[in-house]
């Protein structure tokens, strides 16, 4: 007989398609019940996820080896089975998704989520296809929680209506279709030459492809890179987020934040998986190619937060930013990065969420199209010509409380993408700048490559941009002398932006227990040996913590 | 077999995706829908094609590997057109309102002033 914890791991997709399902079959009078059933959803989700990262952070027996929790649907016997499994990224990944939806639900009971029809319904949709995506084991299985949760999105992306937000969403599900057909063939190329699907018998199966058919695989991986890095916002492709994440509703443009690290998620796990450096003739394939990829994404988005008129722009280029930097990371292959990488990954994501819900209620007191307005007047110089009336009011003016609250998230905000102490950004930048140039380790090679310069001038510049574009649009919007009037801020709306930024700060302070989370993480990647050994070997029946020796 | 069925997947592929990059909203969709018809027969046929074997295994035989079609592709391609179908009427009904709400086909919403 199976215990409940043994089905710990399919809660988080099971619980949101009963909740998705049941708010379909409610009506939308009982706004209450559908709103308890959704916060509630939630809520369950971010227990689930802290139960799980509590199981994968045990400390395991083994030395140089790593918990791994293994659920095979169906019970068919592995490599056959489709698995879910959670390992120590898997679980962080769902920790950082049930915050960001715990944040975003909380936000759209305000007044986000009777903007349209069935957002509680479809953002349930989305936190299952998210959870599916982080928890599975099989390729083809990830395409289609890949695929649920683009149809979720295509829906909230379309929320609340209105023509611009119409066009972007036809962009939006435009590029996601031609972008899934190329998901399909690299999966096909791939199958076609190993004969599995299973991410874990794929990684054994690699070293032994033989020479004539190495190239179609790799070219097969080289396809499913791209079908990921477009969802990430890798430079070339990356033209269609700014515009969507930016005319998306609030709450739906916080849960895309993560879905543009769902594509870096899965680029981290396979290509450590499968092309690590114990992979034979193809190890560290593609690895010069995304950090280029990430370099460029860095620049483009740099460049986009300073040519930015709006503040939805400016967040939309920023996650572009932070896109590229973890790209670029992740391609030096190096196991000291990869840890601060994530590190900067969840706090960059934590306040690019807070961002997103923050600009709609900035953008609440002012009317449409000021911002380019102000930035006219700027770039044509003019002055403001009522100077001398006013100078004598302006000292001991009391600000409104909720101008206050709304400055202070904003400055954090902005701490934590440009990159500056007190709060995590900092600490994430500087453990990355560290790890590259730090002091070589045992086993790694000596010496500091030139990309390395490279990334270190990108990062301190992308953080300058961010500085100057959020600094000005903050003058803009919240700390000038015209009249504007005082948004109407409940107290529902900016708690979750406070939580957001708070979690920040606890990642400052407890830094230590995080880092050493996030470098055990890394290590876990770098040597995949109980990975696959868990998956391939997983027990039927009772499913029991298999520690794996290396 | 092979050299019909590359030319097939080839020609569709060409169509589809000079279709896509086309202004008009429709010529987009019928652009996903020809490409989804090229990467459908490409899954197909990298199980390996062979004419008049059925994915079925006779009663109580253990297969030869060489004398039955490889059910797994067919198996993803079966995924492939549902999860195509069901997005194709959904980026249909966008088309619909995006028309509606913009006056024009255009994929960009306007016009293009010439």
């Amino acid at each position: 007989m199976m215990r409940w914890v043994d089905h710990l791991l399919v809660l988080p997709v099971v619980l949101p398609l009963v909740a998705g399902a049941v708010l379909l079959l409610i009506d939308d009078q009982h706004r209450l019940l559908k709103t308890a059933i959704s916060v509630g959803s939630v809520v369950a989700l971010t227990g689930v996820a802290l139960a799980l990262l509590d199981l994968v952070n045990a400390p395991s027996t083994e030395a140089g080896s790593s918990v791994v929790w293994v659920y095979r649907l169906g019970d068919w016997p592995p490599p056959f089975a489709i698995v879910l499994v959670a390992d120590r990224l898997s679980a962080l990944m769902l920790v950082l998704t049930s915050v960001l939806a715990l944040a975003s639900t909380v936000f759209s009971v305000a007044r986000w989520d009777r903007a349209g029809v069935h957002f509680r319904a479809m953002f349930q949709f989305l936190l299952m296809g998210l959870n599916g995506a982080f928890l599975t084991g099989d390729l083809f299985n990830l395409f289609v929680w890949f695929e649920l949760l683009l149809a979720a999105s295509y829906g909230l992306a379309l929320h609340g209506s209105g023509a611009r937000r119409v066009r972007t969403g036809l962009h939006y599900i435009a590029v996601n279709l031609a972008t899934s057909l190329l998901f399909l063939i690299g999966v096909s190329l791939i199958y076609g030459v190993t004969g599995t699907l299973n991410m874990a018998d794929l990684a054994i199966r690699i070293p032994l492809v033989s020479t004539e058919s190495r190239g179609l695989l790799e070219a097969g991986a080289a396809v499913l890179g791209i079908a990921f890095l477009v969802k990430a916002g890798m430079w070339p492709l990356s033209f269609w987020l700014p515009t969507t994440y930016s005319a998306a509703a609030p709450p739906v443009a916080a849960m895309f934040s993560i879905m543009s690290k769902l594509g870096l998620y899965v680029v981290l796990r396979l290509w450590l998986l499968l092309f690590g450096a114990d992979s034979g003739a193809s190890a560290h394939f593609g690895g010069e190619w995304l950090g280029f990829a990430g370099m460029a994404t860095i620049v483009f988005g740099a460049i986009g937060v300073l040519a930015s008129q709006d503040i939805a722009r400016l967040a939309g280029f920023s996650v572009l930013i932070s896109s590229g930097t973890v790209m670029a990371a992740i391609a030096t292959g190096q196991l000291g990065v990869t840890g601060p990488a994530l590190y900067y990954l969840v706090s960059s994501t934590l306040a690019i969420g807070a961002l997103f819900l923050l600009i709609e209620l900035l953008e609440r007191g002012r009317e449409p199209g000021a911002d380019v307005l102000a930035v006219t007047r700027e770039a044509y110089g003019e002055d403001d010509d009522d100077d001398d009336s006013i100078q004598i009011g302006e000292i001991g003016v009391a600000i409104p409380a909720a101008m206050a609250i709304l400055g202070l998230c904003f400055i954090g905000c902005t701490l934590v993408l440009a990159g500056l102490p007190p709060l995590s950004g900092f600490i994430a930048k500087f453990a990355v700048l560290t790890a590259m140039f730090g002091p070589p380790r045992p086993g790694m090679n000596t010496g500091v490559p030139a990309l390395a310069w490279v990334l270190l001038v990108l990062l301190i510049f992308s953080g300058l941009t961010t500085l100057i574009a959020m600094t000005r649009a903050g003058m803009r919007t919240l700390w000038t002398r015209e009249e504007h009037t005082v948004p109407r801020v409940r107290v529902i709306e900016i708690t979750p932006i406070v939580i957001l930024l708070l979690a920040t700060a606890t990642l400052t302070v407890q830094a230590e227990p995080v880092m050493r989370y996030m470098q055990a993480t890394a290590s876990a990647l770098h040597t995949p040996q109980s990975y696959i050994q868990c998956v391939l070997t997983a027990p039927s029946g009772r499913i029991a913590p298999k520690k794996g020796g290396s | 077999m092979e050299l019909i069925l590359s030319l097939a997947i080839g020609a569709l592929s060409g169509c589809g995706v000079w279709l896509l990059l086309r202004p008009r909203t429709f010529q987009v969709i019928i652009g996903l829908l020809l490409l989804s018809y090229a990467v459908n027969l490409f899954i197909l046929c990298v199980g390996r094609l062979r004419v008049g074997m059925p994915p079925f295994l006779e009663k109580g035989q253990i297969g030869d590997p060489t004398q039955f079609a490889d059910p797994l592709p067919q198996s993803l391609v079966l995924t492939a057109i549902v999860i195509s179908f069901a997005t194709t009427a959904l980026f249909l009904v966008v088309l619909l309102a995006s028309r509606g709400l913009s006056g024009t086909d255009h994929v960009d919403g306007t016009e293009r002033e010439s």
